[in-house]
């Protein structure tokens, strides 16, 4: 079917003028085709015979179709190519979603698959804060909850003005987190950074943390493959019994698991300050969060140890969603008493980390794979995933960091328990 | 060895004859040319909106092989052939049809839009009768800057009807304008034929009345196409203003591609295929003892030597980068 | 400031012979430049910026043409594209319609669509804006409309500085540049340095240095923005006013850069709210400073009705400096 014009997507083969055996000659007209604008000749640009037609008349085909098959002077007829270009797919209306209130639940997944990843799939929050983008970004910077601000703003919303009235009524400044932007001092007549100011300090003070942490702490990195498949079909189990929205995330088994492990090697869990290890008070697992902007922060899930899944979920869940509208806790950045970091949605495998003074240990978790696994002599197919630590060789040591991930791996053998 | 049409006349002593060979084998390479187009169209190479100019070829030829170097032409959407006699090569042209960076333009444009500074050929326009203030400023440039030059601007009897083509006539004639107004009238703007939608089809009678001089030629007869211009010319060379030159003409082709002409009769255009050029023209050359069946194989051959180069140099043709997609929105030199 | 003594020199001036001045110096600077339009000769120019100029420079330079604007604009485009430097005048941006297919179609284009060959060094000025009750026909802001057109420049002078100061760097410019005059500006006077010349039509500019808010305005509404500056001083609110000067290309730099050290931003437009210029700079800073933003975007634009004639009707359409006011006031709330 021969392209006619711009506008032209198929054409209905309406007559043969010629028929197979026929002598034609360039120029002849062998067919009509019917278009949107018409009844159109098509004329020839080969001298031949007609060997066949492989388009009959009355059949519509896309432009490209080959409707005939001529043999030029001087060649056989050759074996017909399919067409290049794909057919026309059928017209079928488009699947019409249910209506759903704003703040109900996205529409629902195939049983099989995973919970969402956090972050993307965050609901919208039922009541929004009205607060200026402004006023959120200097309320991230001051350590200010919003929601305990009044607004005084056009239709009640919070200002920067708010915002600092609020932070001056504080007694104390918050502490300053290590990696978190550089500290905004409270003058209100200084105008505020720039936002590529704020990426810049943020960089900065991601620089400081991690210079002094490759600088100081004497790492040592420990990898083992832990088999997945037990904890995996546990949570598909346990999420068929959830409804949509309490649904977990693997991650969260592995923060769990991770805790319950540091229970038994506290030196791990802690901070080296001024020339000696100091346990930490509660197993608060840092998670590491990349910003949208660049850089990141590992905001705190206090007492991961003492919590049942569904509370770590809501809490990572409500951690994520405040890390992206930039309103964090001040303690939950400084009360990290280990970090965890996954690039596992990154399609990463094997992740050593940094650690983060003055914590002592970082774990890292790739992706999970599936993997040919050998057990018991028998050779099956298993998702795996590699589990890592890093070490302050100065607060612990190889070996008992290899004990740990042991401890971690049985731990994620027995989900059921966690 | 294969006879160029250049050696061919060199049997024929007189200039004439050379010249006729010229046109005659200018008149072939149009036609073979937009041929291969209608066929690459059809096979996808080519795209958008294609107007040929099949059955029109005398026009071109016989105006613009009487035009100078420095002279200007402004065309429109239907100028493949006017881009290939004044001398922008099939290569650029090709390439240009099948949108490739060697293009004459680029392949930003086209087969609407040929444009080529070194032949001061200015498009490829593709708004009917856009291009008619275009000519007269560059008249007006040329006659304010004392230069002897002519502006030829081709349009269809389509133009007519816009508004521009009567303040262009207007201006140029009140401003004595070096321009050569060259209408060629093929009686269809699209399928629209000309005497549905004027109340006066006589164009010169229009032109006339903008006080300049306006005459009607047989634009199938690239002879008289040669004779019109030349006198058309030497008079506004002379800076006697502008001047109307209104071919009556037709195409044996549709409007672009995809027409199915549900407007003309069949046998109207049978009837005008008699009077095809490159045909008429043919036979009186070889009255007069010019053209054999050998000379016309000779260009025949020539000619589609040239348009297979046209292909192949364009099949071998690269797109601009994506990369580019924003150069030349603004000027990259600075102003001299 | 290098030259204290001959800076610290100016003279009273208007807007209209500032810019009289304009045109006068790059006649004499350039002999490629002349003057094109509807009574800018014997006339001396509809709004009389052209007076006195057909006297000092004749008949060829300064151009009287019929009421054709597609076909002097057009021919003004020819003209650039033979090398002359032409400045069209429209009499008004309403009759600027007339020649849009010569401005968007051909000005805009051709050099993108011709792969580099043909730029269009061109001047197009016109009147613009309301405040003179002329009613529907004589009085809009369509410069937002113009500056939604890759390839051509939109200046809106709107000081004594820049009417004297963008016409010269827009001749030097290889492109179509067009000047928008609000029509309210010509009488307006003041001081200006007796050494004025040409300026750079880069950059917008800030007009009054402030911390509260940023007032965005161009051509006919920096006044208002100035004056509402000062009124809103006297209330302790600190307003920084912008002055966009070129609205194609927008310098989204500066606007950004003001919002930032604002934080607030209200956009003072006589075009019409919908799709206006005022839309694309507010988009432009929710796309570069949302996060420095204390409140949401305001516009300050002309009602959505055809201008009428009686001036309270009029008044009532058009962005005022006491709206403005208003609108900075309800969004600043408790200050800061």
């Amino acid at each position: 079917m021969p392209s006619l014009g711009a506008d032209m997507e198929a054409g209905t083969l309406v007559q043969w003028l010629v028929k197979p055996g026929d002598r034609i000659k360039r120029g002849d007209v062998i067919a009509v085709v019917e278009t949107e604008k018409g009844a159109i000749e098509i004329e020839v640009f080969v001298n031949g015979i007609v060997h066949s037609f492989t388009v009959q008349e009355g059949e519509k085909v896309p432009v490209g179709t080959v409707l005939a098959l001529i043999a030029a002077d001087g060649e056989a007829p050759a074996v017909p190519t399919p067409p290049a270009i794909k057919p026309v797919p059928p017209i079928a209306p488009p699947p019409v979603r249910p209506v759903t209130p704003a703040a109900a639940a996205p529409p629902p997944r195939a049983e099989k698959q995973p919970a969402p990843a956090p972050g993307p799939a965050l609901q919208p929050s039922p009541a929004r804060l009205r607060i200026s983008p402004l006023a959120m970004r200097v309320a991230m910077e001051l350590g200010v909850d919003p929601a305990a601000v009044k607004g005084t703003g056009p239709g009640g919303a919070i200002t920067r003005f708010d915002v600092e009235a609020a932070a001056k009524a504080k007694a104390a400044p918050p502490p300053t987190p290590p990696a978190a932007p550089a500290p905004a001092a409270l003058k209100p007549a200084r105008p505020a950074m720039m936002a590529a100011d704020k990426q810049a300090a943020m960089r900065r003070a991601i620089a400081a943390a991690m210079a002094r942490s490759k600088r100081e702490i004497p790492h040592y990195y420990l990898g083992t493959r832990i088999d997945m498949s037990r904890a995996m079909a546990w949570l598909r189990e346990e999420n068929l019994k959830r409804s949509v929205n309490d649904r977990l995330l693997y991650s969260v088994m592995l923060l769990k698991a991770v805790a319950l492990a540091l229970r038994d090697f506290p030196e791990l869990n802690g901070f080296w300050v001024d020339g000696a290890f100091k346990p930490g008070e509660g197993i608060h697992v840092g998670v590491a969060i990349s910003l949208r902007l660049g850089g990141l922060v590992a905001p705190a899930i206090h007492d991961v140890d003492k919590k049942n899944l569904s509370e770590i979920m809501t809490g990572l869940h409500d951690l994520v969603k405040r890390v992206r509208a930039g309103v964090l806790r001040s303690s939950e950045i400084a009360d990290a008493t280990i970090t965890v970091t996954s690039l596992g949605e990154q399609g990463v495998e094997h992740v050593f980390g940094v650690i983060y003074p003055p914590q002592v240990a970082l774990v890292g978790f790739g992706k999970i794979v599936e993997q040919p696994w050998a057990q018991a002599g028998m050779v099956g197919v298993r998702p795996v995933i590699m589990a890592s630590l890093s070490g302050d060789h100065r607060a612990s040591d190889g070996h008992r960091g290899g004990l740990f991930l042991a401890a971690l791996d049985r731990l994620l053998q027995e989900p059921e328990r966690l | 060895m294969t006879p160029t049409p250049q050696a061919a006349s060199s049997n024929h002593p007189q200039p004439a004859g050379e010249h006729s060979l010229t046109a005659l084998r200018q008149m072939i390479l149009i036609r073979r040319f937009e041929e291969k187009c209608a066929e690459l169209y059809n096979a996808g190479k080519i795209h958008g909106f294609v107007h040929l100019y099949i059955g029109e070829e005398a026009i071109a030829v016989g105006v613009i092989a009487q035009l100078q170097p420095e002279d200007a032409i402004v065309a429109t959407y239907r100028e493949h052939g006017h881009a290939l006699v004044r001398g922008v090569p099939a290569t650029a042209v090709m390439a240009e049809m099948y949108g490739k960076q060697e293009g004459c333009s680029r392949g930003r444009g086209g087969s609407m839009h040929l444009f080529d500074a070194a032949t001061r050929f200015y498009g490829g326009n593709a708004i009917v009768g856009g291009g008619l203030p275009l000519a007269v400023g560059l008249a007006l440039a040329d006659k304010m800057a004392g230069r002897a030059r002519v502006t030829a601007c081709f349009f269809g009897e389509g133009a007519v009807a816009e508004g521009e083509f009567h303040e262009c006539l207007n201006l140029s004639a009140l401003w004595k304008l070096p321009v050569l107004f060259c209408c060629e009238n093929n009686l269809y703007a699209m399928g629209t034929a000309l005497r549905r939608s004027e109340s006066e089809t006589d164009l010169c009678l229009k032109a006339s009345s903008y006080e300049m001089p306006a005459w009607p030629v047989d634009g199938m007869d690239v002879e008289a196409c040669q004779d019109a211009a030349r006198r058309a010319l030497t008079a506004v060379r002379g800076g006697g203003g502008p001047l109307f030159l209104e071919f009556r003409t037709y195409r044996f082709r549709a409007h672009s591609m995809f027409d199915p002409q549900l407007y003309r009769e069949k046998q109207e255009v049978e009837e005008w295929k008699k009077r095809d050029p490159i045909l008429t023209f043919g036979a009186r050359l070889r009255e007069a003892g010019l053209l054999d069946d050998n000379v016309l194989k000779s260009i025949e051959d020539d000619v589609a030597a040239e348009i297979d180069r046209s292909v192949e140099f364009a099949e071998a043709g690269t797109w601009e980068p994506v990369e580019e997609l924003t150069r030349f929105v603004y000027s990259e030199r600075t102003r001299p | 400031m290098s030259a204290e003594g001959a800076a610290a020199q100016t003279v009273r001036i208007t807007y209209r012979e500032a810019m009289r001045q304009a045109i006068r110096e790059a006649l004499i600077r350039d002999p490629r430049v002349f003057l094109m339009g509807e009574d800018v000769g014997r006339y001396g120019g509809c709004f009389a910026v052209s007076r006195g100029l057909l006297e000092e420079f004749g008949p060829e330079r300064i151009r009287d043409t019929p009421l054709s604007e597609s076909a002097f604009v057009g021919a003004g485009i020819g003209a650039a594209m033979g090398g002359m430097r032409p400045i069209v005048e429209i009499m008004t941006v309403n009759f600027s319609l007339l020649a849009l297919d010569q401005i968007l179609n051909n000005a805009a284009t051709i050099l993108h669509m011709s792969g580099g060959q043909f730029n269009i060094p061109l001047v197009i000025r016109m009147t613009t804006g309301a405040g003179r009750q002329l009613a529907a026909q004589h009085s809009h802001s369509l410069e937002g409309w113009y500056a939604h057109i890759p390839g051509i420049k939109i200046l809106t002078p709107a000081t004594l500085e820049d009417a004297r100061g963008m016409l010269w760097t827009a001749l030097e410019d290889p492109d179509p540049v067009l000047i928008f005059e609000h029509g309210g500006l010509y009488n307006t006077e003041g001081e200006l340095a007796a050494d004025a010349g040409a300026v750079e039509i880069d950059h917008a500019a800030v007009r009054r240095a402030g911390s509260d808010v940023s007032l965005i305005a161009y051509g006919g509404t920096l006044g208002k923005a100035l004056r509402a500056a000062e009124e809103l001083a006297a209330g302790g609110i600190d307003a920084e006013v912008l002055d966009l000067r070129t609205l194609r290309p927008l310098d989204t730099e500066s606007i950004l850069a003001s919002v930032t050290r604002t934080h607030r931003a209200v956009i003072i437009d006589e075009g019409w709210r919908s799709g206006s210029i005022a839309a694309e700079v507010s988009a432009r800073i929710m796309e570069g400073a949302f996060y420095e933003l204390d409140a949401p975007v305001a516009r300050v634009c002309s009602a959505e009705v055809p201008m009428p004639y009686p001036r309270h009707l009029e008044e009532a359409a058009l962005p005022q400096a006491a709206t403005v006011v208003q609108t900075v006031r309800a969004m600043v709330g408790k200050r800061d």
